[in-house]
C-alpha cells in the first residue's frame, strides 16, 4: 500500500514535471518572440502544474523548485517589458485575469516584484496587496509555498532602513508588518495541515509538517535581517506579534520549532532585554511541547553571550535574568504538570549552568536553584528514570567544573539534598565523581564541618543504603570505589594537630558505620593519617620542650592511640585480622617513636592475640610472624622484662610453624631480635647462636623429612640461608660466631650439594656461588674486616 | 452558365457610405458564419450622414417605381425565424420613379436619429440597426441593399451604488458573508470584495466566482430563457477554517459582457449575475447568485 502510494507519486512527479517542461517550453518561446499574451498563457500552463493534490511535500518541493527557475525567466521578461514601454499596472492587471488563482498568484507575485523594482507605488501597498490576496491559497502545502515563494521574491525588496525602498509612505515598520502577516499566515496553514486528511495518516503528515517547518521559519529569519529591526521595534512589535502567534496556534510542533526558531535567529542581546515577554510565553506553550529543549537552548545561549564578553555582564545583573527565569522555570513546571522529571532536571540544569557563567561570585543563586529542584522533587522519592538521573548527575557535576573546587559545592546546603534523589548506584557514581573532582584538583580539606558536609555527599560509598546491602555489586567496582574512598581520606589535612583530630574523629566516626566490607579499605588511611598526626606531635614537643603533650588532653598522642586502639579492634571484629595485626604494629611502631612503652605494648599485646586467635592460616602466620619481627625488632621502648616477655613468644611462635622450612626461617629470622645493632644493651650473642643453631636443627630435620617422604634431600637452600645469617652476625662482630662454626656449615653445605641424593637446584647453586664469592671479597678488602675472614677457607 | 448567371445578375451595383468613416470608431462584430467584420459605431441621438451610389451594369438601363433609404432598429427572435420587429424605421427618398442609366450618387442624412437600444448578439435574438436602400421595381424584385452598424449607448456612472453583502449558509454546514463592493459594474469595471467564512463544516475543496448571463425572449408561455457562464473565476483553492477571509478581485475586462438590458421593446431582457460556488471534495456544488447591474460607462473625456 505504501510502497504503492510512493510508485504512484514518483509517477504523479515525473508527470508535472512533464507538463511544466513542455510549458515552460512554449513560454520560451513566447518570450523570445516577445509575445505577452502566449507568455503568460503559457506561464499560467506551467504554474497549474502546481495545483496538484497528489505529491507529498517533499515531491512538491521538487516541482516548486523548478517552476521558480522558470519564474525567475519570467521576471526578467517582464523587467524587459517595462522597458519597452508596456505599463507595469497594465500588466499587474494582466496577470490577475488568469482563472486559475494558484497560477494567478504565482504570476501577481512575480509581477509584484517587478512593480515594486520600478518604484511606480510604494512597496508597501503592492507588498500589502500580495500578501492579502495569497489569503486564496487555504490549502496548506500549496499555500506554504505560493507565500514561500512571495516571502522569497520580496525579501530584497522590502522597505527597510537604508533600503533603495524605503521612503516617506514606506517605513521599515511596513516591511516588519509585510513579513509579520506572511509569517501569521504561514503559520495558520501549517498548524491547520494536521487535521487535513484522514486521521490514520496523521503520523506521516506530521512527518510531513516538519518537513515543511522550515518555510514557516524563514519568515523570522527575514524578520530577523532587517536592518531596520532595532531593539526598540522587536520588543514592542515583533516579538509581541510572533509570540501571539506561536501561543494562539495552540499546536505542539510548530510551538516548539518556533520557540526555537526566535532563539536562535534574533540576538541575544534582544533576547537579554526582552526576558519578561519571552518567558511569559512559556507557560502558555501546549503542556506537551517540549520546553525544556527550547528553554535550555535559550538559557545556554544566554551563558555563553555572558561568556563571551565580560561587557555584557552588567546587562544581566540589570535586567535581572537570573530571577527571572528562575520564575519562568517555576511556573513552567507548574503549567505542566506532565512533565517528565527528566525535563524537570533539565531544566534547573541548565539554569544552574546558566547562573554559574554568569553569576559566578553569586553561590546563593546556584543554591536556590538546587533548593528549587529538590522541592519540585519532594515527594517522587528515589528517581528510577535514567534520564531522569543523568541529569541530575549533570546538574550535580556542573558546579564542581566550574568551581573546579568541592569546597564551594559544600556550600551549597541543598546539594546533598538533591542527591538523595538519586538512586543507590547512580548516587555512587556521583560520589565518585566528587571524589575525582577532589583527587584532580588536589584540593585539601582542611576542616570538621566540611568533611561531615563531604561524608554527607558520599554517604553512598561510605555505607550501605537503608535497605539491604547491593550484592549484585561487582568485586572490582567496589574495590575502585573504596580504593577512591580511601583516597579521598588521605585528602583530608589541617595543620593544627586540634582541628585535625577533628577531623579524624569525624572521619572516624563516618567510616565505621561503613560495615565489614568497606572498614579494611577506609580504616588504614584513616590509621595513617592519625600516626602522621602523631609523628607531627611528636616532632613538636620535641622542639618545644617546655609544652609536653600531656598537658593538652585533646590533642595528646596517647588519646589518638586510644582513638586507635578501638578503630583496629573493629576491624579485627570483621574478619579482617591480617589488617588489623598489621596495623597494630603500625601503631606500635609509631608509640615506640612516642616513647610510650605502655601503648607500644599494648598494641604488641593486640598483634600476639590476633595472632593466637584469628590467624590460623599458616601462610598469613608466616607473612604475621615476619612483620611481627621485624617490627620488634625496632623497637626500642621496651624494658628488658616486656622484651623478653615479647621476644619469647615470637621465638615461641616461630617455632611453631606448620612447615619446616617456614619454621627454620622464622627461627633465624628471630636472631634478630637479639642482636639490635645501634643499642649496646640489646646485643646478646648466646642467644643469636641458639636461634641460629636451632635454625640449623629445624633445617637438618626438614631434609630427612624430605628425604623420608619423596626419596630425595632436597634442596640445601635453607643452609645457605642460614650461613649467611652467620656471616652477618660474624661480621658484626657476634663473639659466639666463630670462624669454626662458619667452616663447619659451609663444609656440611658443600658435602650435601654432592650426595646423591640431592635434588639439583640452580638457584641453590647460584646462592651459594655468591655467598662464596662474598666472602673472597671480604678476604681481598683487606683492613679488620679482610682480617676477620681471612681464616675462613673456601 | 455565363449568359445564365449574367441574367441573374443584379442590373446595378449599389453601395453605401459614410462620411468620415475613417474618424469613426469601428468594432468587431461576429458574422453568423463566424467571421469577423468591422463595422461602425454610433450612438444615440447622432447624425447618420453619407451616401449612396447605385451604378447600373454596363450598358444596361434600371427601371424603377423609386430608390429610397431606411433606418431600420430590428429585434430579431430566433425562434420565429424571420419575424423582425422594427423599433426605428426612418425613411429617406433618393429618387423619384424613373430610369437611371448611370452612375449616381444621392446624399443622405438622419438627424439625431433616436437609437435607444444597443445592438446585441444574443443566443435567441438579435438587436440590429440596419440602413437600407431600396429600388422598387415593377414586376420583380426590388434591388436592395444593407448595411449594418452598431449603436452603443452610454451612461454616466450611477450616483447610487450600493455594495452586495449577505450573509448566507446551508444550517451547521456553511455559513458564509460575503461583500461585493457595487452592485451596478460598467463594463471595465472589476468586483472587488470578500468572502468571509463563519462556519465550515464541510470539506470544501475550492471556491469560485462565475458571471453568468441570461437571456430571456419572448412573453407569457412563450418566454425563452437561455443562461450562459461566461466567466469562471477560481478565488480559493483550499479547505478555509471558521475566520478567514478570502479577497475577491475580478476584473470584467477579458470577458464579452454587455449591458444589462431590461425588456427591451417587450421583446428580451439579459441580465447578469455573479454566482458565488462552493464545490467540496465530492464535487457537489454549493452557490449563491447575486444580479448585479453592468452597463457602459460614459467617459468624462
Amino acid at each position: 500500500m505504501m510502497i504503492d502510494g510512493t510508485e504512484d507519486e514518483e509517477k504523479f512527479l515525473a508527470a508535472g514535471i512533464a507538463g511544466l517542461q513542455q510549458n515552460s517550453f512554449y513560454m520560451h518561446r513566447a518570450l523570445d518572440s516577445n509575445n505577452l499574451r502566449d507568455a503568460l498563457k503559457y506561464s499560467a500552463q506551467m504554474l497549474s502544474e502546481l495545483r496538484t493534490s497528489k505529491l507529498s511535500p517533499h515531491k512538491y518541493y521538487e516541482l516548486y523548485m523548478r517552476a521558480f527557475d522558470q519564474l525567475r525567466k519570467l521576471e526578467m521578461f517582464f523587467e524587459e517589458e517595462t522597458r519597452r514601454g508596456c505599463s507595469i499596472i497594465d500588466l499587474y492587471e494582466l496577470v490577475q485575469h488568469a482563472g486559475n488563482i494558484l497560477p494567478r498568484l504565482y504570476l501577481l507575485c512575480t509581477v509584484g516584484s517587478v512593480y515594486i523594482k520600478s518604484k511606480e507605488a510604494p512597496a508597501k501597498d503592492v507588498l500589502k496587496d500580495l500578501v492579502e490576496m495569497c489569503r486564496g491559497i487555504q490549502n496548506p502545502v500549496r499555500g506554504l509555498f505560493l507565500r514561500s515563494y512571495l516571502s522569497q521574491v520580496s525579501k530584497d525588496k522590502l522597505p527597510d532602513i537604508g533600503s533603495e525602498y524605503e521612503g516617506d509612505a514606506d517605513t521599515v515598520s511596513d516591511a516588519v508588518e509585510f513579513v509579520l502577516q506572511n509569517f501569521t499566515e504561514m503559520n495558520k496553514l501549517w498548524v491547520r495541515m494536521q487535521h487535513q486528511g484522514p486521521s490514520r495518516e496523521k503520523e506521516k503528515r506530521e512527518k510531513e509538517r516538519n518537513e515543511l517547518r522550515d518555510l514557516v521559519g524563514k519568515n523570522l529569519h527575514v524578520l530577523s535581517q532587517i536592518e531596520g529591526v532595532d531593539l526598540e521595534m522587536y520588543k514592542d512589535v515583533v516579538l509581541p506579534r510572533v509570540l501571539e502567534q506561536v501561543v494562539n496556534c495552540k499546536d505542539e510542533l510548530a510551538q516548539f520549532y518556533l520557540m526555537d526558531c526566535i532563539i536562535q535567529v534574533f540576538p541575544d542581546e534582544y533576547h537579554l532585554q526582552t526576558l519578561d515577554v519571552l518567558l511569559g510565553a512559556y507557560p502558555q506553550l501546549q503542556s506537551s511541547v517540549d520546553i525544556k529543549t527550547v528553554l535550555s537552548q535559550l538559557m545556554e545561549r544566554l551563558s555563553n553571550y555572558a561568556a563571551s564578553s565580560a561587557e555584557v555582564l552588567p546587562e544581566f545583573l540589570q535586567v535581572e535574568a537570573f530571577s527571572k527565569l528562575s520564575n519562568a522555570i517555576g511556573k513552567v513546571i507548574e503549567a505542566q504538570p506532565d512533565m517528565p522529571t527528566a525535563g524537570v532536571v533539565t531544566l534547573y540544569s541548565s539554569l544552574l549552568t546558566f547562573t554559574l557563567h554568569v553569576h559566578p561570585d553569586r553561590l546563593d543563586y546556584a543554591d536556590q536553584v538546587l533548593g528549587a529542584c529538590v522541592k519540585n522533587l519532594s515527594g517522587k522519592g528515589k528517581i528510577e528514570d535514567k534520564k531522569a538521573t543523568k541529569q541530575i548527575v549533570a546538574l550535580l557535576s556542573a558546579p564542581l567544573e566550574k568551581y573546579n573546587d568541592i569546597m564551594t559545592a559544600l556550600k551549597l546546603s541543598n546539594y546533598p539534598h538533591v542527591m538523595e534523589f538519586l538512586d543507590v548506584p547512580t548516587n555512587k557514581v556521583m560520589a565518585t565523581v566528587i571524589i575525582q573532582s577532589i583527587m584532580k584538583n588536589g584540593t585539601r580539606i582542611s576542616t570538621s564541618d566540611k568533611v561531615e558536609s563531604l561524608f554527607e555527599l558520599i554517604k553512598g560509598l561510605i555505607k550501605d543504603s537503608d535497605g539491604t546491602p547491593d550484592d549484585e555489586l561487582d568485586e572490582d567496582d567496589f574495590k575502585e570505589e573504596q580504593n577512591s574512598v580511601a583516597r579521598l581520606i588521605q585528602m583530608f589535612y589541617n595543620d593544627d594537630p586540634e582541628e585535625m583530630l577533628k577531623i579524624i574523629e569525624t572521619v572516624r566516626k563516618h567510616i565505621l558505620t561503613g560495615g565489614p566490607k568497606r572498614l579494611p579499605f577506609t580504616v588504614p588511611p584513616l590509621m595513617f593519617s592519625s600516626l602522621k598526626l602523631v609523628r607531627q606531635l611528636q616532632g613538636q614537643s620535641q622542639s618545644q620542650e617546655e609544652n609536653p603533650f600531656g598537658d593538652d588532653a585533646s590533642t595528646s598522642p596517647k588519646k589518638i592511640f586510644q582513638l586507635l586502639n578501638q578503630t583496629i579492634e573493629t576491624l579485627s571484629g570483621v574478619l579482617a585480622p591480617e589488617l588489623a595485626l598489621q596495623l597494630c604494629l603500625q601503631c606500635a611502631e609509631a608509640a615506640n617513636d612516642c616513647e610510650l612503652e605502655p601503648v607500644a605494648y599494648e598494641f604488641f599485646t593486640q598483634a600476639y592475640i590476633l595472632y593466637e586467635e584469628e590467624i590460623s592460616d599458616s601462610r598469613a602466620q608466616v607473612t604475621a610472624i615476619h612483620l611481627i619481627i621485624g617490627t620488634l625488632q625496632r623497637m626500642h621502648v621496651f624494658g628488658v622484662e616486656n622484651r623478653d616477655t615479647l621476644t619469647h613468644k615470637a621465638t615461641g611462635y616461630s617455632a611453631k610453624l606448620l612447615k619446616k622450612p617456614d619454621q627454620c626461617r622464622a627461627v633465624y629470622a628471630c636472631s634478630h631480635l637479639f642482636w639490635v645493632d645501634d643499642h649496646d644493651n640489646m646485643k646478646d650473642g648466646e642467644r643469636v647462636l641458639l636461634c641460629l643453631k636451632r635454625a640449623l636443627r629445624i633445617a637438618n630435620a626438614a631434609q630427612q623429612m624430605a628425604n623420608a617422604a619423596r626419596g630425595s634431600t632436597g634442596s640445601v637452600m635453607l643452609f645457605i640461608e642460614i650461613l649467611n645469617k652467620y656471616l652477618y652476625f660474624f661480621e658484626k662482630g657476634n663473639p659466639q660466631v666463630t670462624v669454626a662454626a662458619i667452616q663447619g656449615l659451609i663444609e656440611l653445605i658443600m658435602n650435601e650439594m654432592q650426595s646423591d641424593t640431592a635434588t639439583p637446584d640452580p638457584s641453590a647453586d647460584a646462592f651459594l656461588a655468591t655467598t662464596m664469592r662474598y666472602i673472597q671479597f671480604q678476604k681481598q678488602k683487606g683492613g679488620t674486616v679482610g682480617e676477620k675472614y681471612e681464616p675462613i677457607k673456601v | 452558365m455565363n449568359i445564365i448567371a449574367g441574367a441573374f445578375k443584379p442590373p446595378c451595383k449599389i453601395s453605401i457610405s459614410l462620411t468620415h468613416p475613417t474618424t469613426r470608431k469601428q468594432v468587431r462584430v461576429k458574422k453568423e458564419n463566424d467571421q469577423t467584420v468591422m463595422v461602425p459605431l454610433f450612438q444615440s441621438q447622432e447624425n447618420i450622414v453619407g451616401e449612396v451610389s447605385i451604378e447600373p451594369a454596363r450598358g444596361k438601363k434600371v427601371e424603377h417605381n423609386g430608390v429610397k433609404i431606411e433606418l431600420l432598429g430590428q429585434i430579431e427572435l430566433y425562434f420565429d425565424r424571420g419575424s423582425f420587429y422594427d423599433f426605428t424605421s426612418l425613411v429617406r427618398e433618393l429618387e423619384v420613379p424613373g430610369n437611371l442609366y448611370e452612375r449616381k450618387t444621392y446624399p443622405f442624412e438622419f438627424s439625431t436619429v433616436e437609437m435607444p437600444h444597443e445592438s446585441y448578439n444574443g443566443i435567441n435574438v438579435r438587436l440590429r440597426y440596419v440602413l437600407k436602400v431600396t429600388i422598387s421595381r415593377n414586376f420583380v424584385n426590388n434591388i436592395v441593399e444593407h448595411m449594418d452598424f452598431v449603436v452603443h449607448n452610454y451612461i454616466p456612472a450611477p450616483s447610487i451604488n450600493n455594495s452586495i453583502k449577505m450573509e448566507v449558509g446551508i444550517e451547521d454546514c456553511l455559513h458564509i458573508e460575503f461583500e461585493y463592493s457595487k452592485s451596478k459594474y460598467h463594463l471595465k469595471d472589476v468586483v472587488i470584495g470578500k468572502i468571509y467564512f463563519l462556519l465550515v463544516r464541510i470539506k470544501l475543496k475550492n471556491m469560485e466566482l462565475e458571471i453568468r448571463r441570461r437571456e430571456s425572449t419572448g412573453s407569457g408561455t412563450n418566454t425563452y430563457v437561455e443562461t450562459e457562464t461566461l466567466a469562471k473565476f477560481e478565488l480559493m483553492d483550499g479547505v478555509p477554517v471558521r475566520g478567514e477571509s478570502i479577497p475577491v478581485r475580478l476584473f470584467l475586462n477579458p470577458y464579452e459582457l454587455t449591458p444589462t438590458y431590461h425588456n427591451i421593446n417587450n421583446k428580451f431582457s439579459v441580465k447578469y449575475f455573479l454566482n458565488l460556488v462552493f464545490v467540496d471534495e465530492e464535487d457537489r456544488r454549493y452557490f449563491k447568485q447575486q444580479e448585479i447591474i453592468v452597463y457602459r460607462l460614459l467617459e468624462d473625456s
